[in-house]
């Protein structure tokens, strides 16, 4: 028998890093930057954080003073934030200021950011020459994984919607607001016209540079807290290499496949967490080759809907126009 | 009169530059980039970059089975940048030759397997041959096709066939696993080694070299003296253009795209039935990615492609070898290969834009940068 109040928070908690990513690609995406580095960014966001926590649990081991909770959340989540944000900067620097291909920019960026975070992943405990065996920060991840206490209580309903830590929410409230922001606002309306025709934007006089710097930027640090949110509570704050995956690019797999509209995200992101683990939910006794099959649906779903909503040919449901093309002024 | 809110920095686009200064500027981005990385080396770990950089030129050149193996290696990426090349003269951004190359893989693979017991050996080749380049071909035509008909984006479309090829591979080598229940496959034939492609003079990675020399030179060719490279060209600098002379520009991306897919397919028979002999869903090694990279550092150009494929391979090597002589985390090559990369990336602005400084010191302080 399925279990589906088992499945569904199993699904949720893949889904969450996917919603960030998303989340920070679409705002990304609308300003016309196809950023492909976010696979590399989510690593670093994820190892940066580990890396403040990881100091910071050594700083109290070595004074032997009790952790608290706030600096156990603040400090590897504004570490993950600055780390995420340097990826940003460099993107936005070769690409905005120095006007280079975004496709291999993107590229060389993931190859970077995945080699940091394996790179210190790997090394940190010999860097900073401590003793401890491996890199597991339970006491941190405890803080961020602490649910609602009154989660267990209700049931199915609290099982499905209380039990997830705080960053899981922290990711569906920023999609909704990223949402509103692209939809409702000024801001967005002249984010979304730096993302179709910059020159059009420009001649409005909005400047396409500082949209296209910010919306990035702002793309990668919440893009990063998936990383941190992986780390920190799916992994329960142990790091292994390589252990994050393909994830990041299926983020971006979910920005085409919500149409570039990260509320639908929010929805999406469960279905896509639940592709994800539905090989391990196939019943037992069938062929195993089966579940590498199961592997592929995130993929084969979202080329279906590429085609889908290339095919219906609507003009809200397009990729940003201008999206991978570089913007200089005297270039019409 | 000089206005207050003139910025400091003019940027304008540079005409043609000559060939030597646009490589002088590469090459000075480049020896930037390693006083960087050297710098990065010596905070994080300590040691000494001047050592680091022998260990680098000993771990490519020390022997002269390095030397075969790098150039072996700088073959096989240049081949997949040979590949995507031509569709990216015509402004189709193809990042699926990972899956293309896995295609041509999987299709080599599954002939050394399901043949071996039918077939003899020439036969079994020639059908790996025909089977890697429909393969390759196949997975390039699909995106290809619905670029065509409905300008479905392709950067998209073909980053995600790159993972519908790992899993078919996942799949396959679950179900030929050998032994049962390791989830790999092992060496293929390896008693009777039947499908595997001729060893040319006793070293085994020669035949992917001259072919791959082969086909680069056939590639020039093609892209610079034939109809069909000329047309290439017309796509890609506007399509307007193209329809307006006649040129079916629907049948112009299919073609390429077939051709770059069945390309991606010959490395993925050259890796398969000449050097692994066996299938694994990392066999293509991320060279799908790295040659978007290749291709557009050497501005699609097939021959300077050699030295670009050169100069990754060689820093990829280079930092791996840093990595296993200072017992590092084998990662470290990644680090020092990006930052290099974003050098080179960077550099690529001063050669098609030129920097004025203005405002500075006054009237006419107009300095080049």
């Amino acid at each position: 028998m399925f279990d589906i109040v088992s499945f569904i928070p199993r699904a949720v908690v893949q889904d969450i890093p996917l919603l960030f990513g998303s989340t920070g690609e679409s705002l990304t995406e609308k300003s016309g930057n196809l950023n492909l580095g976010i696979p590399g960014v989510m690593y670093v966001g994820g190892i940066s954080g580990v890396i403040g926590a990881f100091l910071y649990e050594q700083s109290l081991t070595a004074s032997g003073a009790a952790m608290k909770a706030f600096p156990a959340v603040a400090i590897p989540l504004c570490a993950s934030l600055l780390g995420s944000l340097i990826m940003g900067l460099i993107y936005c620097f070769l690409t905005v200021t120095l006007r280079a291909n975004q496709n291999v920019t993107g590229l060389a960026l993931t190859t970077f950011g995945v080699g940091i975070g394996n790179f210190f992943g790997g090394s940190l405990i010999k860097l900073s020459g401590s003793d401890v065996p491996s890199i597991a920060l339970s006491a941190t991840s405890a803080h961020f994984h602490r649910a609602l206490p009154f989660a267990a209580k209700l049931g199915w309903f609290g099982q499905i919607f209380l039990s997830y830590g705080f960053l899981a929410y922290v990711a569906v409230i920023v999609s909704l607001i990223a949402a509103y922001v692209l939809r409702h606002t000024r801001v967005g309306l002249h984010l979304r016209s730096v993302g179709e025709s910059p020159a059009t934007a420009d001649s409005a006089g909005i400047s396409v540079s500082r949209y296209k710097y910010v919306a990035t930027c702002l793309g990668c640090m919440i893009a990063g807290l998936g990383g941190l949110y992986y780390v920190m509570d799916y992994a329960s704050g142990v790091w292994s290499n390589n252990a994050f995956g393909d994830r990041g690019w299926l983020a971006i797999a979910l920005v085409i496949f919500t149409i570039w509209r990260p509320n639908v995200g929010v929805g999406a992101s469960v279905l896509f967490g639940g592709l994800y683990i539905l090989h391990m939910y196939i019943p037992s006794g069938m062929n195993l080759a089966v579940k590498e099959l199961y592997k592929m649906l995130p993929y084969v779903v979202t080329i279906i809907v590429l085609v889908l909503t290339s095919m219906r040919n609507k003009r809200e449901n397009h990729p940003p126009a201008s999206l991978g093309l570089p913007y200089f002024r005297e270039e019409r | 009169m000089h206005n207050k809110r003139e910025p400091l920095l003019h940027i304008s686009k540079r005409g043609a530059v000559k060939w030597y200064s646009a490589w002088l500027i590469r090459l000075a981005a480049l020896v930037l980039a390693m006083l960087v990385c050297a710098l990065v080396t010596t905070l994080t770990t300590g040691l000494n970059p001047l050592q680091i950089y022998a260990t680098m030129w000993k771990g490519s050149f020390g022997s002269p089975r390095k030397i075969w193996v790098l150039s072996h290696d700088v073959a096989m990426l240049l081949c997949v940048s040979l590949a995507v090349t031509p569709a990216f003269r015509m402004k189709f951004w193809n990042i699926g030759a990972e899956g293309q190359t896995l295609a041509g893989c999987l299709a080599a693979a599954s002939c050394m397997i399901l043949l071996r017991n039918a077939l003899p050996n020439w036969a079994i080749i020639c059908c790996m041959v025909v089977a890697s380049l429909l393969a390759g071909a196949l997975w390039g035509l699909i995106p290809a096709f619905f670029k065509a008909r409905w300008n479905t984006n392709e950067t998209l479309f073909t980053l995600m066939m790159n993972y519908i090829a790992t899993q078919l591979v996942a799949f396959f080598c679950v179900v030929w696993e050998s032994p049962k229940g390791s989830g790999q496959i092992g060496i293929i034939n390896q008693q009777s080694e039947l499908g595997w492609l001729p060893v040319i003079g006793g070293q085994r990675y020669l035949l992917n070299i001259l072919v791959v020399a082969f086909l680069c030179v056939a590639m020039y060719i093609y892209l610079n003296y034939s109809k069909h490279g000329y047309e290439i060209s017309v796509v890609g600098e506007s399509e307007r253009t193209a329809r307006y002379v006649g040129i079916k520009v629907d049948r112009i991306i299919i073609r390429t795209m077939v051709l770059s897919g069945a390309i991606c397919g010959i490395a993925g028979l050259l890796l398969v039935g000449s050097t692994d002999h066996t299938l694994t869903t990392t066999l293509a090694g991320g060279n799908g990615f790295t040659a978007v990279m290749v291709s557009w550092l050497a501005k699609f150009n097939p021959i300077w492609m050699i030295l670009t494929s050169f100069l990754i391979t060689f820093l990829g090597r280079g930092a791996s070898e840093i990595s296993k002589a200072f017992s590092l985390n084998q990662s470290f090559a990644d680090i020092l290969t990006g930052i290099i990369l974003f050098f080179i990336i960077g550099s690529e602005f001063f050669i098609s834009y030129r920097v004025h400084l203005r405002g500075l010191a006054g009237k006419g302080a107009k300095q080049d940068v």
